[in-house]
């Protein structure tokens, strides 16, 4: 019941609602890849610097060396996601510890998280993950923390005001009175009512993650094992001048899905925001 | 301004909450008049629609969701419902004044008390700044606050809540109005300084023979306050009487349960307090007949399809209840 | 021996304005099967005080003992069993549920907490809930689909939960409508007759104290003033504060209110930040002498089983 009526409140959202429609599609696109195309993406399949519409054979033309880049864009729409998805999962992993932590005990464990929290923001973020990226190889997984490392601080915030505003809430007193351990008000009390907006926060952060490994990739540090878009795009770069078709799909794919990603983030912030109910 | 009439004559005022659940009757057909001098008690819990009549009264309502959709509210025998927003912003302050139930967020937090009262005397009266700010300190000594002019600077989160109250009232008399509305004025306030505010607009409703609506849960307050009351249930006034006949001779059933309900020292002790089986029905979910049916001891058959009227069993009482009737 | 003993026990805060004395040496008994009304003005400590005993927030001295043990010491697992004994109902019915939690599961809390098995869990709680009047299915609901009134009920259901010998009501009515009220405390009085249980009940309105309690403790800046039955703190309040507020609270009977001698007290409490040196009530005391600005009053008999902290009585 309940969740119908969320489901109901999230559709109201038209933006969202469309957002959440196309997320899903580049998801079943990413899924069945290799159903659509079961060719290596990379491989060379035609000639070189085909036009969109040029050959019916390649709706989307060719790449410099000759490679289906529908093919490479719905591979790639496979690592894009799962790069931000699981990005955003260290950092929300990271970010709630941190700030359910930090927002519980209050204190001097307080103080410790935000100074730390507050040195991850002052460093230039993409100059961190580069750093990262540079020094310890450019692998996939390596990417992926080292996105999830910079962006884990409005996670951290975010929770940890929930905390201080629910941990004097009088169920957590209740359950106090009762003898309930620390560990068990935090994880099994608090948390499922602080998770709401950081749930909003870390749709977003999927966004940025998106972005953030694009920038890497374009800038030619990306995982050469993978197709993510970000490195279609830095692949591309040279021939802009003259076939900018190449850079200019693939980026469009990466805006709407950073867009949706954000209406799908608001949709969800109408939806789980119990204030906004009954309007 | 005709100058017999009545301060405030309410006549079937009719106030609907337009929501995404459908049109709730908030306020249904409200007929109520104030005498010069007098103090007439709105009662009920919550929910039944007391405070949305004040601020359909001071046309304050928050429209989404809240509209008048009929009746009228003669103000010194003129109806003020159809007047446009900005012939309100003349009436608000100067004819009708109204106290608020939390004293410290009706105040600018960021204005000291002094800029709060000449600001309301300067938008209604011809007093210029010299003129209004003695007179804002004359107001504060007849509010009767503590050091009034020191006060004169203070901000409000430095005052008491009790301090702020006498603040609210100070600007709401300011003008001298001839009707003050009081939605909950001491709800927020400890019992002595609840006493103490009490007895303040007591002594400022007689000295300006104001007349005061003054919306309330609390009986014992009513009791100590009120010459006239009217219960209201759902929406709707179900009983209306004077403070010692209420009290005695409560007629409608809810009255009867409500001062069942509410303890009273010294009187003689109950065993047990009355309750009222049930709950305050939700105004999108109201039954067919009598609001108050499923709750009441003396339901009839006719109860359950029939909106009882009001009726006259006795001079100057009314009552809605198809078994007070016939009693 | 008493239920409940407190010996002196105080609380402190530390704020940005300097140290809170929110309780300041109170001293009071509770006896099996009683119900003991505290009352007093927002900021006098009585909240505090009722959270002291669940240890909710530190003590700063004295001693609290539940059947005659000093709970202070105590290890986690005699602090288990205490808290067996010691249960609370809180104020805000719309927040001391978990929003997030079903009603079953609010209410079998403290029962996994002392280790029951799940399915005499089950069971217990559909018990509890037929004790306070809630229908069986309301265990699986949420608490936001129940009014203010059914929310206390589910309070009380947890309280209850582990037959505690006393629990500590603070402000369980304040919140609630007046009929909803009514039926709140009828069944706080029911479960009394019926299961033995005592009440520490806190509360600002005097009439339901009157009503509900047995004996009247009053309270004023951390401080209390007098203790005493019911009845003779209403016949004859001794203490010049406990007058006042008896005189200030309104009677909901017109005749009554009218016929009584009204002496308004000047004044509002003073901030517990910096109260007044002496007695603390000094400040708005129409009694006060020389000897109030610097003596602070001790408890102590004034007859008929009454104690008073006050110099002249």
């Amino acid at each position: 019941m309940q969740r119908f009526e969320f489901l109901g409140r999230f559709a109201r959202n038209r933006g969202a609602f469309v957002g959440a429609c196309l997320i899903l599609l580049v998801a079943l696109m990413a899924a069945f890849a290799s159903v659509f195309f079961p060719t290596d993406p990379l491989r060379i399949v035609g000639l070189p610097e085909l036009w969109p519409g040029e050959d019916p054979e390649f709706p989307l033309g060719t790449d410099s060396l000759g490679r289906d880049i529908l093919s490479m864009i719905v591979h790639g729409a496979r690592a894009t996601l799962l790069i931000g998805l699981f990005a955003s999962a260290v950092a929300t992993i990271i970010g709630v510890g941190v700030g359910a932590i930090a927002g519980f005990f209050g204190g001097w464990v307080d103080e410790v998280a935000m100074r730390a929290a507050e040195l991850f923001q002052t460093i230039p973020n993409l100059i961190f993950v580069l750093t990262i990226v540079v020094i310890l190889g450019s692998t996939l997984t390596n990417i992926v923390i080292a996105i999830g490392i910079v962006s884990w601080t409005p996670i951290a915030r975010m929770t940890r005001a929930e905390f201080l505003s629910l941990r004097d809430r009088e169920f957590v007193q209740a359950c106090r009175s009762m003898g309930m351990s620390d560990f068990r008000i935090i994880v099994s009390e608090i948390l499922p009512n602080a998770l709401p907006p950081v749930i909003v926060l870390s749709s977003l952060v999927v966004a940025g993650a998106i972005l953030f490994e694009s920038a890497v990739s374009f800038l030619g540090l990306g995982d050469p094992n993978v197709a993510s878009w970000g490195r279609l795009v830095g692949d591309g770069r040279q021939l802009i001048r003259s076939s900018w078709y190449i850079c200019a799909i693939p980026g469009i794919a990466i805006m709407i899905t950073v867009l949706c990603l954000n209406l799908v983030g608001d949709g969800l912030n109408d939806a789980l925001n119990p204030k906004l109910r009954d309007r | 301004m005709s100058g017999s009439a009545l301060p405030l004559e309410i006549v079937d005022l009719r106030t609907t909450l337009f929501t995404r659940r459908g049109e709730m009757k908030a306020v249904d057909g409200l007929s109520l008049t104030v005498a010069a001098g007098e103090t007439v008690a709105l009662v009920g819990e919550s929910g039944c629609g007391k405070s949305l009549s004040a601020l359909s009264i001071m046309r304050l309502l928050p429209d989404p969701p809240a509209r008048i959709v009929g009746g009228q509210v003669k103000l010194n025998g003129r109806d003020i419902v159809p007047l446009p927003e900005e012939a309100m912003l003349g009436i608000r302050g100067k004819e009708i004044g109204m106290i608020f139930q939390d004293p410290l967020s009706s105040l600018n937090p960021v204005a000291t008390v002094e800029k709060q009262i000449v600001e309301v005397l300067m938008t209604h009266t011809e007093l210029g700044r010299g003129q209004a700010r003695v007179r804002a300190h004359e107001l504060l000594e007849l509010v009767g606050m503590p050091d009034a002019a020191r006060r004169l600077d203070a901000y409000p989160h430095q005052l008491s809540g009790g301090m702020c109250q006498r603040v609210i009232i100070a600007m709401a008399i300011a003008c001298s109005p001839s009707v003050l509305i009081a939605d909950e004025p001491t709800t927020a306030l400890d019992v002595t300084v609840q006493a103490q505010v009490l007895a303040l607009l007591k002594k400022l409703q007689a000295d300006a023979g104001m007349a005061m609506i003054f919306i309330t849960h609390d009986l014992g307050v009513v009791a100590e306050t009120a010459d006239r009351v009217v219960v209201m249930y759902a929406g709707r006034k179900v009983e209306e009487a004077s403070v010692d006949d209420l009290f005695e001779n409560p007629l409608h059933p809810y009255t009867v349960g409500l001062i069942g309900a509410t303890p009273t020292p010294g009187a003689e002790r109950a065993e047990r307090l009355a309750d009222i089986p049930g709950m305050v029905p939700p105004l999108n979910a109201l039954p067919q007949g009598c609001a108050f049916a499923p709750r009441c001891p003396r339901v009839m058959d006719r109860c359950l399809t029939q909106k009882p009227a009001l009726t006259a069993p006795a001079p100057g009482r009314l009552v809605a209840c198809f078994a007070a009737e016939r009693t | 021996m008493s239920l409940l003993s407190l010996r002196d026990v105080r609380v402190q805060f530390n704020t940005a304005g300097g140290v809170v004395r929110a309780v300041n040496g109170v001293s009071l008994d509770l006896a099996v099967g009683e119900t003991l009304g505290l009352v007093g003005e927002s900021g006098c400590g009585k909240s505090t005080l009722g959270k002291a005993i669940m240890k909710l927030v530190p003590v700063a001295g004295g001693e609290i003992l539940v059947e005659g043990v000093d709970i202070a010491p105590l290890n986690r697992e005699q602090l288990t069993n205490m808290r067996r004994k010691v249960q609370m109902i809180f104020q805000d019915p719309y927040g001391s549920l978990n929003p997030r939690s079903t009603v079953g599961r609010s209410v079998a809390q403290p029962l996994v907490l002392a280790g029951w098995k799940a399915d005499a869990t089950a069971e217990r709680v559909e018990t509890l809930l037929r004790w306070v009047g809630l229908p069986s299915d309301a265990k699986q609901r949420y608490p936001h689909e129940f009014s203010g009134g059914q929310r206390q009920r589910i309070g009380i259901a947890r309280a209850l939960a582990l037959s505690p010998k006393l629990i500590i009501c603070d402000e369980p009515v304040s919140a609630l409508d007046v009929s909803v009220r009514a039926q709140v405390i009828n069944l706080l009085e029911d479960l009394k007759s019926q299961f033995g249980v005592s009440y520490l009940f806190i509360s600002h309105d005097l009439s339901v104290v009157e009503h509900i309690a047995d004996r009247v403790a009053v309270m004023y800046l951390g401080m209390l003033f007098e203790v005493g039955g019911r009845d003779q703190i209403w016949r004859e309040p001794r203490h010049p504060y406990t007058r006042a507020l008896l005189a200030a609270a309104p009677i909901a009977n017109p005749k009554l209110a009218r016929a009584r001698q009204r002496t308004v007290l000047q004044g509002e409490l003073p901030s517990p930040l910096n109260p007044p040196p002496g007695c603390p009530f000094n400040s708005r005391c129409p009694m006060a002498q020389d000897r109030c600005r610097v003596e602070k009053p001790a408890l102590r008999a004034v007859g008929n089983g009454v104690q008073a902290a006050c110099h002249f009585v």
